[in-house]
């Protein structure tokens, strides 16, 4: 997947000289935490985040508000040239970026202009959507020597049950080096029956064991 | 244990909707959904003496414009062909149906129109002041989507009857889904009207279907708050379950103020149950309605609509589960001892397994569960967090 299919089209900027107090309303009115500074040409100069402002304005224990310090043009807190990305970026190195970078959000730039936006939080609810968690569906894991072609036998069996597959993910077998963990979601309420077969097959499904089921 | 004769002037205590055109509701000889589940109960209760033909009344089919109010004309359409086998699976497949979960069967429309008639006949008989109580054991198809099919359930009764009663009574409900698996359908159904209160306790979606119903699940806009889940950790028993289902029932109907109560009364959180990893035992479906029971009438005039659900041990699990919920509706002292030994004796040569003979389960039925301190801990971290924001209110 590219970046330019999950992003965020609809972004809310503001010029470097807006000020902080604009920035909390901006901010709060939203939900949002991140504010792409841009410029009178739509070039983007600058990030600022909720930290940010948190980080320039006083403390809410101390007494009064200080109305200059709210007053103050965001050009002066802001991140200035923040890491920025392309429409068609993959996620998974966009992911990267994040965790390398310990950043929050990440202005989507094309032809000089601002054109998207994808957070952390998008990010996250993305891996959640290839995971397939968010649709109805049972999850089998199966244990498999970490060898070619093992994908197409284990999937052999969701084929002859004619059962849809919603999601694969594969990892390592942190136990044993040798195996792989074969993670599917299926659209079935009853896996009983491929649970079965796969076993059959000669793969280890992990747990539960299915209460009163022989395995 | 004797009631109004059926004389249809006089207000009814409790009534048993079915027929047995229910049993039409039928994808496959070997399908787990198994409406057999009916004659077996209805069975029980008639050999404990506990049901009469004064207490039966039959189904309606409900019609096409009731079936509009939860599910798209599109898809009703396409229910409809399938029934009379005008199109084939590959066509039918993104509506959910000629699945391996819901197959296409003769007159799947009408059998499955029927189960939620079924419902609606119950939500007359209860809000027109015909009967206190009300009993669809043929209904509860809880994974019913407004414009797919989904976990054995082609049309959701519950929303279909829950709009019914919005439109017609004008009256607030609470709906309350015991049954193993997450009650989707009806939660999204809702998900946004602040009416309507869902709450559904079941086993966590780490394996079991259909892997929604996190207690961050509480409803959007302007029904934000008023949809509660309990995800409960598989091999989680009696004790820990019950913990959670009284305390949430009764703390959110205190703040929801219902007019009306609708409980889901799926059967398949018993350990026996092929499909869930659950351990309940028959404790658990003596206490549930009970306290149904007693919010209803605390809270809604006595008035409670009761619907079956899930449960595919149908042999020693749901005929049991749900003849005591029909005997607390009706105020019967709940049985302790023995099953009648002529329901044993017909069924006994039929059933795959060996019957249980008595109305609650032996004392170790399974082997003790190694992390259950853990599992019961980790369960009331779920309740706490699934009724913190009506504690801070």
């Amino acid at each position: 997947m590219i970046v330019e299919q999950m992003m965020n089209k609809n972004v809310l900027t503001f010029l470097p000289s807006n000020t902080i107090k604009e920035a909390i309303t901006l901010l709060r009115e939203n939900k949002i935490r991140h504010i792409p500074i841009v410029n009178e040409q739509g070039k983007v100069v600058g990030v600022v985040t909720d930290r940010d402002i948190k980080e320039a304005t006083p403390s809410n224990l101390t007494d009064g508000q200080n109305h200059e310090l709210l007053e103050t043009p965001l050009e002066e807190i802001m991140t200035k040239n923040p890491v920025i990305g392309h429409p068609l970026d993959f996620v998974e190195e966009v992911a990267t970026i994040f965790y390398d970078q310990q950043i929050g959000c990440l202005p989507i730039i094309s032809g000089g202009k601002l054109v998207g936006i994808v957070t952390e939080t998008d990010l996250l609810y993305k891996y959640i959507e290839l995971t397939g968690a968010h649709q109805p569906g049972s999850q089998i894991e199966v244990r498999v020597p970490n060898k070619a072609g093992i994908l197409f036998e284990v999937s052999k069996v969701f084929h002859d049950h004619h059962a849809n597959v919603l999601s694969v993910l594969v990892y390592p077998d942190l136990q044993h080096e040798s195996n792989k963990i074969l993670v599917f979601r299926v659209h079935t309420m009853n896996p009983l029956e491929i649970i079965e077969d796969i076993r059959k097959e000669g793969f280890d499904v992990l747990w539960p064991n299915m209460p009163g089921m022989t395995t | 244990m004797a009631k109004h004769a059926g004389n249809d002037n006089i207000k009814k205590h409790a009534v048993y909707v079915y027929s047995e055109d229910q049993l039409g509701y039928k994808f496959s000889d070997t399908h787990p959904f198994n409406q057999k589940r009916l004659t077996l109960t209805t069975d029980l209760l008639r050999k404990m003496n506990a049901l009469s033909d004064g207490d039966i009344v039959p189904p309606r089919i409900a019609t096409d414009e009731e079936l509009y109010l939860a599910h798209d004309a599109r898809y009703i359409d396409m229910v409809k062909k399938a029934s009379k086998g005008l199109v084939t699976a590959s066509q039918t497949e993104s509506f959910g149906i000629g699945t391996d979960d819901t197959p296409i069967f003769p007159n799947m429309h009408e059998a499955s129109a029927r189960l939620v008639g079924g419902t609606l006949t119950a939500v007359e008989y209860v809000m027109e002041n015909k009967a206190s109580h009300a009993l669809n054991l043929g209904g509860g198809l809880h994974h019913g989507f407004r414009g797919r099919a989904s976990g054995f359930c082609v049309y959701n009764d519950s929303s279909v009857a829950i709009k019914y009663i919005q439109d017609k009574y004008n009256a607030r409900v609470l709906y309350i889904d015991t049954d193993a698996h997450h009650g989707d359908g009806v939660q999204w159904s809702f998900y946004e009207d602040p009416n309507v209160c869902t709450i559904s306790i079941h086993e966590t979606g780490r394996y079991l279907f259909p892997g929604t119903g996190n207690v961050s699940e509480r409803g959007s806009g302007q029904g934000y708050g008023t949809s509660f889940n309990l995800p409960i950790d598989a091999f989680t028993e009696d004790d820990s379950f019950l913990e959670l289902y009284t305390t949430a029932f009764r703390e959110i109907a205190a703040f929801f103020k219902p007019d009306v109560i609708i409980s889901q009364n799926g059967a398949d959180a018993h350990y026996f149950d092929p499909l869930t990893h659950l351990y309940g035992t028959m404790k658990i479906y003596k206490e549930i309605p009970k306290l149904a029971h007693q919010l209803a009438h605390e809270f809604c005039d006595g008035k409670w609509i009761a619907v079956g659900g899930g449960g595919y041990d149908i042999w020693r699990v749901v005929p049991r589960a749900w003849s005591l919920l029909w005997m607390e509706m009706n105020d019967m002292e709940l049985p302790q001892d023995s099953l009648p030994s002529e329901w044993l004796e017909q069924w006994e040569k039929e059933s795959p397994v060996p019957l249980i003979p008595t109305w609650m389960d032996p004392d170790n039925l399974y082997e003790a569960i190694p992390r259950k301190a853990e599992i019961t801990e980790k369960n009331k971290q779920v309740l706490d967090k699934a009724l913190y924001s009506i504690r801070n209110n």
